[in-house]
């Protein structure tokens, strides 16, 4: 296996408070509760998984987490504070990849991670091209990623995780459409970006191998929810 | 903060870069418009000079309405809409870029062309200026405006008819003093007061519009 380039920021400064966490927060989606009450806390060097079946409302509870979408119920803290007094640290910490790749067909890959839509990073094409190498995509930085298969596009989006200093990772299946040497690869991104101080919150239905990961369970989306 | 702009601007910049042929259709439809008028209508150069100022104000306006409903509506399908609610210096800046590179490919060209329709019109020379000078400014009113009209639509999926229902009565001060602009020049009396209610319009929309579509995209995101 190749070695992994290495992270922009190298270790993240000690915290004593809990990256993110969420208080007694609800989700309503189209007059249906899909969890109720749920507090999670994540420290730094943490990685939780959230499981659940289809609609059991992963997606959502990643999406509150990242600040997109507003709970029926509760608050979110980041790093104590809430998201509304904290939404510059949460955001300029942040890195969200969703089930979409936000991955443009008609740019190529290196275009792509150019300029980022959040507007707040600006890569050097160097580390952009040590980035795409990483995640298995060396040759094809010039080419139009409208060409690329769904796995190439998504390890697109992929090489963010090698680029980005976010300190938060929320990651919506980050596995959907990638081979199992991808899959490896991201485990020990994931691993090496615990290491470093940084935290993780994910989907995904697959068993993720990770030290030290925690689940969270979401039972809602059934009839009884 | 200005990161946020001029990335999104050089991005949008890109991407327009290789969808010309998209881009061309608001500034075909212009042209071919203005062909047409003096068929239908008249080809005398004194009803054409009385038609002009106005009708190409319309033409302009229909134009840029033709340009709008994909502004967001791919952003909105591929989860680039996320990425942009996340930037971190506020999402309004960025969403300015977005705004101002509409403006670039889609209004700055149609003023570009607007001699050519000056001059298949019989515009009178009198005219020419105050016509460039409105467009220039009153087009980026109707690309903010419409950019508005645009994020509150976004999730809809034949937005068409409710985008030009919202936008419609927002263009109607823009192509009155727009027209007018022109109008008074061809007339003899000074254009500048009307030009400068235009200038006082598109300014305010450069200023407020972007906070609505955020607020607009925000709502669409948490749908």
């Amino acid at each position: 296996m190749p070695d992994l380039p290495p992270f922009s920021v190298q270790e993240f400064p000690a915290l004593h408070s809990p990256l993110l966490a969420l208080n007694d927060v609800s989700c309503e989606r189209g007059n249906r509760r899909l969890f109720c009450q749920l507090s999670v806390q994540l420290m730094a060097g943490q990685a939780l998984q959230i499981n659940g079946g289809n609609g059991a409302g992963k997606t959502s509870l990643l999406r509150i987490a990242a600040g997109l979408l507003a709970p029926a119920a509760g608050a979110v803290c980041y790093l104590g504070e809430p998201l509304a007094d904290n939404s510059y640290n949460h955001r300029s910490q942040l890195l969200f990849l969703g089930h979409q790749a936000a991955v443009k067909g008609s740019l190529t890959a290196l275009e792509n991670l150019r300029y980022p839509v959040d507007g707040r990073h600006r890569f050097s094409t160097e580390a952009i091209f040590q980035a795409l190498a990483a995640v298995g995509l060396a040759g094809f930085e010039d080419l139009p990623c409208r060409t690329f298969s769904a796995g190439q596009r998504r390890r697109v989006a992929l090489a963010l995780l090698i680029l980005s200093d976010a300190r938060l990772w929320l990651l919506d299946e980050p596995f959907t459409a990638i081979d199992r040497t991808g899959v490896e690869l991201i485990e020990r991104l994931m691993a090496a970006h615990l290491q470093r101080g940084g935290a993780i919150m994910l989907t995904s239905h697959q068993p993720v191998a990770l030290p030290g990961l925690l689940a969270l369970e979401l039972s809602g989306g059934d009839s009884h929810g | 903060m200005a990161n946020g702009t001029v990335n999104t601007l050089r991005r949008e910049l890109l991407l327009a870069s290789r969808r010309r042929g998209e881009l061309a259709n608001p500034l075909l439809f212009f042209v071919m418009m203005a062909a047409l008028v003096p068929l239908g209508i008249s080809p005398q150069s004194t009803v054409l000079a009385e038609l002009a100022p106005g009708m190409i104000w319309v033409m302009a306006l229909l134009a840029t309405l033709l340009s709008l409903e994909p502004l967001f509506a791919e952003d909105y399908r591929d989860g680039s809409l996320d990425q942009l609610l996340l930037a971190a210096d506020g999402m309004a800046f960025a969403v300015l870029g977005k705004m101002l590179a509409h403006w670039l490919v889609t209004g700055l060209p149609l003023t570009l062309v607007a001699p050519l329709l000056a001059t298949l019109l019989a515009l009178p020379a009198a005219g020419w200026l105050p016509l460039l000078a409105s467009l220039l400014v009153g087009t980026l009113a109707l690309s903010f405006i419409g950019a508005m009209g645009a994020a509150l639509t976004v999730s809809l999926q034949r937005s068409g008819v409710l985008l030009t229902l919202i936008v419609m009565p927002l263009y109607v001060p823009v192509i009155i003093f727009g027209s007018a602009t022109v109008q008074r020049a061809i007339e003899g009396f000074s254009w500048l007061a009307p030009l400068a209610l235009l200038a006082t319009l598109a300014v305010a929309a450069i200023a407020l519009c972007p906070l609505v579509v955020v607020g607009a995209l925000r709502l669409t995101a948490s749908e």
